[in-house]
Parts: C-alpha cells; structure tokens; sequence
C-alpha cells in the first residue's frame, strides 16, 4: 500500500504549489497514471483523501486518467498500444521494444482558487 | 484614460493608481468610478479572472453597481478560480533526494544495488554468501530494511561489509531519503559495491528510486513460473533478475524454460541467474557480475 505514501507526497507538492501561486484551496486535481507506472487507481483513490485531510487540499477532486502502455518497435516500426504488460510487439511479436507511454504517474494540472 | 492601453469608461475618472505587469504573470487592471467614493465605506468589488490563455482580463465596476456599504476595507469578494499546469511527476520529491544519493555514490565512487524480492525468496541468505565471496574481491556495504527487527543486519555481521538495519516502521518498501540518512553512516572509505536489502515486497518498493544504479530482483524457484508476468513493473525495471533455491529443484516439479520465458517477456535481453545460494551453485557467475559492475 505505498499509493497512501504517494498521496502524501502528491498533497505536499499542491500545498507548496498553492503556497508558491498564493491561491487558498484546491477544488480539482488532475493526475496521469501509467499501466506500468506501479500506481494502483483504487488504492490511490483511498488514500488521496485521507492524505489531503486538514489541508488546503481537502476536498479536492481527484480526477485520473489512466494512460495504457504504448511500445515502439524497432523491427517493424511501430508504436503500438496494449493492455498486455509485457515487452513483446502486438503487432510483429519482436522483443526489440521500448515503452514510449506506460511509466508516467504525473501530476497533470490542479484547479485551484 | 490609460496612455498604455487605451482603456476608458465614458467620463470616469481613474480612481485607482494602477500598472501593467508584462511578462508571463501579466496583470492588468482597471478600476474606474464615477464618483470619488470613500473606499473605506463604499466598497469597491474587484472581479479579476485569470486566464492562462488570456492573460489580459479586466473588468471594470462603476462603483454605484455595488451601493451597499461594507464596513471593511473588502476588495473582492469570491476568488475565481484557475488552473494551474504542472506536469511534475508525483515522486518529485523522493527523486530529489534519490538524486543527492546518486550524486554522493558517484563521488565515492561507489556502485549501489537496490535488492528487491517477495519475502521469504532468500534475499538475505544470498546477501551472507554474497558479501563472503567478495571478500577480499570488492569493498562492499549493506543497507538492510524491513518493517521490524534489525534481525538481518545480526545475520549480515562479520561478513566483511559494515551493515546498517533500517527499520521501515508500518511502511511496505524504503525510500530515498531513509537511505540517503543511512548512506553515509554504512560507507566506509573504498566502499566500492553498496547492497540496499529492500523490504521483502515485489510491489510497492518498484515505485521508489533510492538513487541506486541497479535494481535487481529475485525470486525462488518455488514462487511459479509466471510470477515475473504477475509482477511486472519490477520484473520489467530490473538490469538482472536471480532464481534463487536451485537446490529444492529436485524435489519440484516446475519448468525453468517457463521461468526463463516469463523474465525474458517482461525484459527481454536481461540478465538472469540461476543459483542456489546453499550448495554455491551458479554462484560463481553472479560475483563475477557483481565484480564487474564495479570494476
């Protein structure tokens, strides 16, 4: 359950953002969440609130959206996306991949006022 | 009327002193009355809505639009609200403190492993025999985390390499900043291979950056074939993976191939031992992995 140690950090960062923006209260976080980041959504969804409590970010809506894993290929040379978490090309089955989406657990943009 | 903009309500008079901010903050701002007010009693209500995409936004109140009296100096009422863009990754701060830790090994000249496996596929017994072949061979340190006991660390003593325990409390994996407070109590002056001995977890210890410059993960012939497949993420982040308790093989009836398979899916072209840390089995070949990282 490490997604309660990540909600901490993630309500650290938007309380020193608001601080830094001297706005008072987050009203809508947006977060990015890769297939292959290691973030899990319904775990995080659980945290996230009991991180934000007694902070300026109380309240927030958590809006995720999950991105699936895309790997480029370097023999047929294509960017595929799958819900396969493996390294193996969709298309031509080569191992000759990278992950060009999948890893990213960011913090998109907040709504603050 | 404002000479920078043009800006201008019928006969008003400027009543506010005002400026223009140019740059990306830009703000601007206008206040126009009719009439002198007393800004002390008659409120003055000042709605400012930022924009990114228009930065330039201003709204102009006459101010008999706001006839009820305030009897505070009140300059706005509701804060609208805005969106900030940040693109900033959620484990900013524990890569910040990964990255004094990376920063501080390269000055040391030290190379850091970030040892990662279920509990119980042998991460400590490989660790012991580990740090007695190397010997003699390569300086090494340890970093021993687990939620309670510093039972790792005692079984760790007298192999050679100094060990420090770090007990991880409640928490299901180290972070960057518990090794960056240990990293300089554990080495020692030609410490040459540090070995972070994560928590016995496959999951949550895969998100965290310790500002290692290998992960390595383990695990034992007798967790299934297609573990690497159920855990992928640090299967995938892994530079090498080690099967560890060849030695039960007799008594199994698993396929190694399908072992083989799975790591080979989830990181195709890594590096993958097979060792029995009891018998010594395959352990030549991963201390000379080892002493190659570092030499």
């Amino acid at each position: 359950m490490h997604e309660l140690s990540l909600a901490v950090d993630l309500v650290e960062q938007l309380v020193e953002v608001l601080e830094r923006e001297k706005a008072t209260k987050v009203l809508e976080i947006n977060v990015v969440m890769g297939a292959m980041s290691g973030v899990e959504r319904v775990p995080f969804e659980f945290a996230f609130p009991v991180a934000a409590e007694d902070t300026p970010v109380a309240g927030a809506i958590l809006n995720i959206e999950e991105v699936p894993l895309i790997l480029k290929c370097s023999d047929c040379n294509q960017e595929t996306e799958t819900d396969d978490l493996i390294m193996v090309c969709p298309k031509c089955n080569s191992v000759s991949v990278e992950i060009v989406q999948g890893k990213e657990f960011l913090i998109k943009s907040m709504e603050v006022q | 009327m404002c000479e920078d903009c043009g800006c201008e309500q019928g006969n008003a008079r400027v009543y506010f002193e005002h400026s223009h901010h140019t740059g990306d903050d830009e703000i601007h701002i206008h206040v126009y009355t009719d009439q002198i007010v007393d800004r002390q009693k008659n409120g003055i209500h000042i709605h400012v809505h930022l924009n990114a995409e228009q930065p330039t936004h201003h709204h102009h109140h006459n101010s008999d639009e706001h006839t009820h009296d305030h009897d505070h100096d009140h300059h706005h009422t509701e804060e609208p609200s805005r969106e900030i863009v940040l693109e900033s990754r959620v484990l900013a701060r524990n890569d910040e403190f990964a990255e004094k830790n990376r920063t501080f090994l390269r000055e040391k000249n030290c190379v850091a492993i970030n040892f990662i496996s279920s509990p119980g596929s042998g991460k400590t017994f490989l660790l012991e025999k580990t740090l007695e072949g190397l010997r003699g061979r390569v300086k090494c340190a340890v970093i021993a985390g687990d939620q309670q006991t510093d039972n790792d660390a005692v079984r760790l003593q007298d192999k050679g390499a100094p060990v420090v325990q770090i007990e991880t409390g409640s928490s299901c994996h180290l972070n960057a900043e518990q090794v960056g407070e240990t990293i300089e109590q554990v080495l020692e002056d030609g410490t040459e291979l540090l070995f972070i001995e994560n928590v016995g977890n496959l999951v949550c210890p895969a998100a965290f950056d310790l500002g290692e410059n290998f992960k390595i993960a383990l695990l034992s012939v007798t967790e299934g074939e297609d573990k690497p497949l159920k855990y992928p993420v640090i299967f995938h982040d892994a530079t090498a993976s080690v099967i560890t308790k060849n030695d039960l093989l007799e008594h199994l009836s698993v396929d190694m191939d399908k072992y083989r398979d799975s790591l080979n899916k989830i990181h195709p072209h890594g590096r993958i031992f097979e060792l029995s840390a009891l018998t010594g089995k395959g352990m030549d070949s991963w201390l000379d992995y080892l002493e190659s990282l570092v030499h």
